[in-house]
């Protein structure tokens, strides 16, 4: 079984700040982490692979460095990663990216399952996915928790919805965008960073994915963002982090230094 | 500092710190109470090769040496030392089948304690021998395919958890100390038991338990070596595992370091930080230097050790005496600057002074292990020529 998994770069949110004047993401500086859900995508391809074996490539759109993002998921134990990257790329709405991406998965042939997280962190559209199942016509199940391939040229998926939780029965190829429910991601292997260190990503661009530049990047899009506002600031703002009994502490710690009345 | 590590021993440190940052870190205080062996970190470990980094390729380990796990325990030791210890003491039930096991036990044993699925332990210490190991009562007599074991094992790490476990028991009582040998007994053997659970001052999320044997039999080819070796492979195992022990120190103390120095930046008295004070300052200062003299000695005598020296029984003693101490000291101080708040639970910095107290106690006391030193110095100046008085 080959099992694709697709993964986005995004800014570490812990760290997100707005340019006030621009109104677009203040990147410098704030470091890359992959999109969490990706990372629990990763976890369900390689459980997938510790219980029945399967071969598990890693792909992402986006500039060079995203070749470190790439590696780090060697580490984990994924087989090949994959990088697509080329000038043409930029700008890409989720259109451009789901066709970027398909056009990927065509190239490799020999795909049958293809793994996203339910969203990414950062544009929040979860559109990406099921989009590339439908350029791929490939069936498709959005927010699975549990995958089940045990039975040979299906799937079966559990789904988690507002109602409840659904059982579906995919023929494969097919493609699934996941929630945290699979599984939180493994820590890195030594044996595996070590190979990581040496491995060779794969970069294509339009030429090696036999892609239109036209299709791909701002020309490929057919959504714009217009304008991007921060809604404003509300005065100091502090955001306790740790366990619950550590953050009731400080909270604590916080009032009473506001001298709040009684403590 | 840079201590000049290759490319894999930076990627160990790398590996470890991001399991005790995320895995240990945010646990430890409730297997602390709640004293409950952790198993979840073990797998974890395992997964990430660590179990095997002293073990040789052919055996399924990673082909490091002393320094490899040293930088390991080191990073898990600075979030937790009870869950370090766990860990290390696979690796000191492991030394004798490695240093002295046959090829057959060796292929056996090593792949499933490198690979993380059983762990070891090391079965020494009795009611009645402890610093004093000649006291030994657990005695191994061969019948026929077989040796039966008698006797029992106390305050033994991993003791119930694991599944392989190198026991010294007497064969020749009339030898003395030749007459004892090192044995793999496994867990389900007939006659092998384990007693209660002991509850400990510090290292709480460890299990220490009472190794049973009531006619226990085992197969005759689970002896170590030959009959007889059981000192000896004691002793070369001590010289492997005391560098691991003194990283244990080394990563305790800086866990208490970060914390104390943290703290004293923050905590305002007298309108001021409590690290603008001298009294403060002095104490972190000392702290440093003394974590940092520990860890270089640790580091180059580990070094040294996996080149394969003659004798190394007095450069491993000396990493265990003065991390262990520096470790205690260290822990000490921290909860002095934290003053109240440090010696609350909310503060790791108590537990890690609870814990450290072991360092100066198991494989080998402190004062074992300057007896040691001692007798070292003595053999090596008796042995010169040239006088310097």
């Amino acid at each position: 079984m080959h099992i694709v998994v697709c993964i986005k770069q995004v800014p570490d949110t812990k760290n997100v700040r707005i340019d006030p004047d621009t109104h677009t993401l203040v990147r410098q500086g704030v470091e890359s982490i992959i999109n969490p859900f990706d990372m629990f995508a990763i976890e369900g391809a390689l459980k997938i692979k510790d219980q029945n074996g399967a071969r598990v490539t890693v792909v992402t759109m986006g500039p060079p460095q995203a070749s470190e993002a790439l590696r780090e998921t060697l580490g984990l134990g994924v087989d090949d990663a994959v990088l697509l990257s080329d000038r043409a790329f930029a700008g890409s709405d989720t259109w451009a990216t789901s066709t970027t991406l398909s056009a990927a998965i065509r190239k490799m042939g020999d795909v049958d399952l293809i793994l996203c997280g339910k969203q990414a962190v950062d544009g929040d559209t979860a559109q990406v996915g099921p989009e590339m199942a439908a350029l791929l016509d490939v069936p498709y199940a959005t927010f699975v928790k549990n995958i089940d391939t045990r039975e040979s040229g299906f799937v079966k998926v559990v789904r988690q919805t507002d109602e409840g939780t659904e059982v579906w029965r995919l023929q494969l190829p097919a493609l699934m965008t996941v929630i945290k429910e699979l599984g939180e991601p493994r820590v890195p292997s030594l044996r595996h960073k070590m190979r990581a260190k040496k491995a060779e990503v794969a970069v294509w661009g339009t030429a090696e994915l036999g892609l239109d530049p036209n299709s791909t990047g701002l020309s490929g899009s057919f959504t714009q963002v217009v304008r991007v506002f921060s809604p404003q600031r509300r005065g100091n703002r502090i955001q306790l982090e740790g366990s619950i009994e550590n953050q009731v502490e400080q909270l604590f710690q916080h009032l009473k230094k506001a001298r709040v009345p009684g403590l | 500092m840079d201590y000049f590590l290759t490319e894999e021993q930076k990627m160990i440190q790398e590996l470890t710190e991001q399991i005790a940052r995320e895995k240990i870190r945010p646990i430890r205080a409730e297997l602390d109470e709640s004293e409950e062996f952790p198993w979840e970190i073990m797998r974890t470990l395992a997964q990430a090769d660590l179990f095997g980094l002293y073990i040789p390729e052919q055996y399924g380990g990673m082909g490091g040496g002393v320094f490899d796990n040293c930088l390991a325990v080191e990073k898990l030791g600075e979030a937790c030392i009870g869950i370090a210890t766990s860990f290390a003491a696979s690796g000191l039930g492991a030394y004798p089948i490695l240093l002295f096991g046959s090829e057959e036990m060796k292929q056996k044993y090593l792949p499933q304690i490198a690979s993380g699925k059983r762990l070891a332990a090391f079965g020494l210490t009795e009611p009645g021998a402890g610093s004093d190991v000649s006291g030994i009562r657990t005695v191994a007599v061969k019948d026929g395919d077989s040796y039966v074991l008698n006797g029992s094992k106390q305050w033994i790490t991993n003791g119930g958890e694991s599944e392989i476990y190198s026991v010294l028991a007497i064969t020749d009582r009339a030898k003395g100390p030749r007459g004892a040998s090192f044995f793999v007994v496994e867990k389900g053997d007939p006659g092998f038991f384990f007693g209660k659970k002991e509850k400990k001052l510090g290292i709480r999320a460890s299990a220490t338990r009472e190794l049973i044997f009531q006619d226990c039999r085992i197969p005759a080819d689970r002896l170590i070596a030959k009959e007889g070796m059981g000192f000896i492979i004691a002793m070369k195992t001590f010289d492997k595992s005391r560098p691991g022990i003194a990283a244990l120190g080394v990563g305790l103390a800086q866990g208490a370091l970060d914390i104390a120095v943290e703290y004293a930046r923050k905590r305002v008295q007298f309108e001021k930080p409590i690290i603008s004070f001298q009294a403060i300052q002095h104490k972190l200062a000392d702290m440093a230097v003394k974590t940092e003299a520990a860890r270089a000695l640790v580091y180059s005598v580990a070094r040294y050790m996996d080149s394969e020296p003659r004798e190394v029984s007095k450069v491993a003693a000396m990493t265990k005496v003065f991390a262990g101490d520096v470790a205690m000291e260290v822990s000490t101080n921290a909860v002095q600057v934290l003053g109240g708040y440090g010696y609350m639970k909310d503060y790791p910095v108590e537990k890690m002074m609870r814990d450290a107290k072991i360092l100066q106690i198991y494989e080998g006391t402190n004062e074992i292990q300057r007896n040691i030193i001692g007798q070292e110095l003595n053999k090596e100046y008796g042995r010169l020529k040239e006088s310097f008085i």
